[in-house]
């Protein structure tokens, strides 16, 4: 499976992840942080990643989505 | 503990403190880490960018990264990029420019750098606003709006910063958002490969002060209104002005070809330094 990170360090809780994942795989906790509620939904898109001002969030993404969409996945 | 490194860590100053200046939601941040992936995925040397600004919340941008790195005065990114490209051609240049720096205190540099056809990257992240000094109207504020400095509303019609680009002489002009961007990744990309002037204008969001104006109180906000609002060049040469009208057009607007400024000025350097 596919695993998201969230660095709660630098994340600005500004939502953007979290509305624009296309899987609605985050939700935002009751510090307003984002977290993962549907791990099993990720497609490794990388799109929450990719919009993330403050580089807060990393998509680790396991073997089988990495064969799917390739290295220059989100190219 | 982190599963994975962020690749932007390969890339920052650790001497910086993050997280980083620009508030919640800025779209800045987003443009710079999409800058730093194609330039991770071309495998350029880091000694061998050059990354200028002038001054505002997109010029501290530089400031950031780990590559040869200037920041300038207001206006003048491209003054500096210019000279550089010619001593030594070498190097890649890329400025990074708010919408103020680029078209209203460097509008004469943004306008001779494009006719002499420099061979410079550059990126203009438009927010509508001067965002580092508290939101006055930028020559791309919408007409009629608020602002801090038109508290009446603004009196002037805002311009397209591509579409001069091209009356100046760029030969690779396009626009992406930073909602778009799987699109400002290839436009960095040919717009880092270009040889000449290439001109990527962003349509970014300042979440503090331009948000009110634009009646969208989130950034979530204003990245569905750059969603909703942004037709592609291919859609929109199927549509009329008045279709148009307050829409973002993106994509590659000019691709052409022109002898590039330090590549004419070299070969006059080899051939008079024969004599
Ligand atoms: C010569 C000079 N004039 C004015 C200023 C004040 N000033 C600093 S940033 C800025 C405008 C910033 O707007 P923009 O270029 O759009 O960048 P943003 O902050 O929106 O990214 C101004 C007017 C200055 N620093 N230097
Ligand atoms: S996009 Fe980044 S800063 Fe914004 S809420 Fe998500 S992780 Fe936090
Ligand atoms: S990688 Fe894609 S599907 Fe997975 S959480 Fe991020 S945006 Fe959602
Ligand atoms: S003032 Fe505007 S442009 Fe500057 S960091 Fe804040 S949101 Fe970004
Ligand atoms: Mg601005």
């Amino acid at each position: 499976m596919n695993k998201v990170e969230i660095y709660r360090g630098w994340c600005k809780k500004c939502d953007i992840c979290i509305a624009f994942c296309p899987q609605k795989v985050l939700e935002a906790d009751e510090e307003s942080y984002p977290t993962v509620v549907s791990p099993e939904k990720c497609t490794g898109c990388l799109l929450c990643e990719m919009r993330c001002p403050d580089f807060a969030i990393v998509v680790n993404k396991d073997e089988e989505s990495r064969k799917e969409t390739g290295p220059a996945a989100g190219k | 503990m982190r599963q994975t490194e962020h690749l932007v860590h390969k890339y920052l100053r650790s001497s910086k403190r993050f997280p980083h200046i620009w508030c919640a939601g800025c779209g800045i941040g987003i443009f710079m880490q999409a800058l730093i992936r194609v330039i991770d995925q071309n495998e350029y040397s880091k000694d061998d960018i050059v990354l200028i600004s002038g001054i505002g919340c997109s010029g501290r941008l530089p400031v950031y990264v780990d590559f040869n790195t200037l920041h300038t005065t207001h206006g003048r990114a491209l003054t500096f990029a210019t000279g550089i490209k010619l001593a030594n051609p070498r190097l890649k240049v890329i400025t990074v420019m708010g919408d103020g720096d680029a078209v209203a205190i460097g509008g004469n540099h943004f306008i001779h750098a494009a006719r002499r056809n420099v061979e410079i990257a550059s990126f203009v992240l438009n927010n509508s606003v001067y965002g580092m000094t508290g939101g006055q109207s930028s020559p791309t504020t919408p007409y009629g709006v608020i602002t801090a400095s038109a508290p009446y509303g603004n009196l002037e019609p805002d311009f397209d910063i591509c579409r001069l680009a091209e009356a100046a002489g760029a030969v690779f002009v396009a626009r992406a958002t930073v909602y778009h961007t799987q699109l400002l990744d290839r436009l960095i990309d040919k717009a880092l490969k270009k040889k000449g002037a290439a001109v990527v204008e962003v349509v970014s969001q300042c979440t503090t002060y331009a948000g009110h104006f634009l009646k969208l109180k989130s950034p979530v906000d204003m990245m569905k209104w750059q969603k909703n609002n942004s037709v592609t060049v291919e859609k929109a040469k199927q549509q009329s002005e008045a279709e148009l009208e307050g829409k973002i057009v993106i994509g590659v607007l000019v691709d052409r070809e022109r002898p590039s400024y330090h590549e004419q000025y070299q070969s006059l350097l080899a051939e008079k330094s024969k004599i």
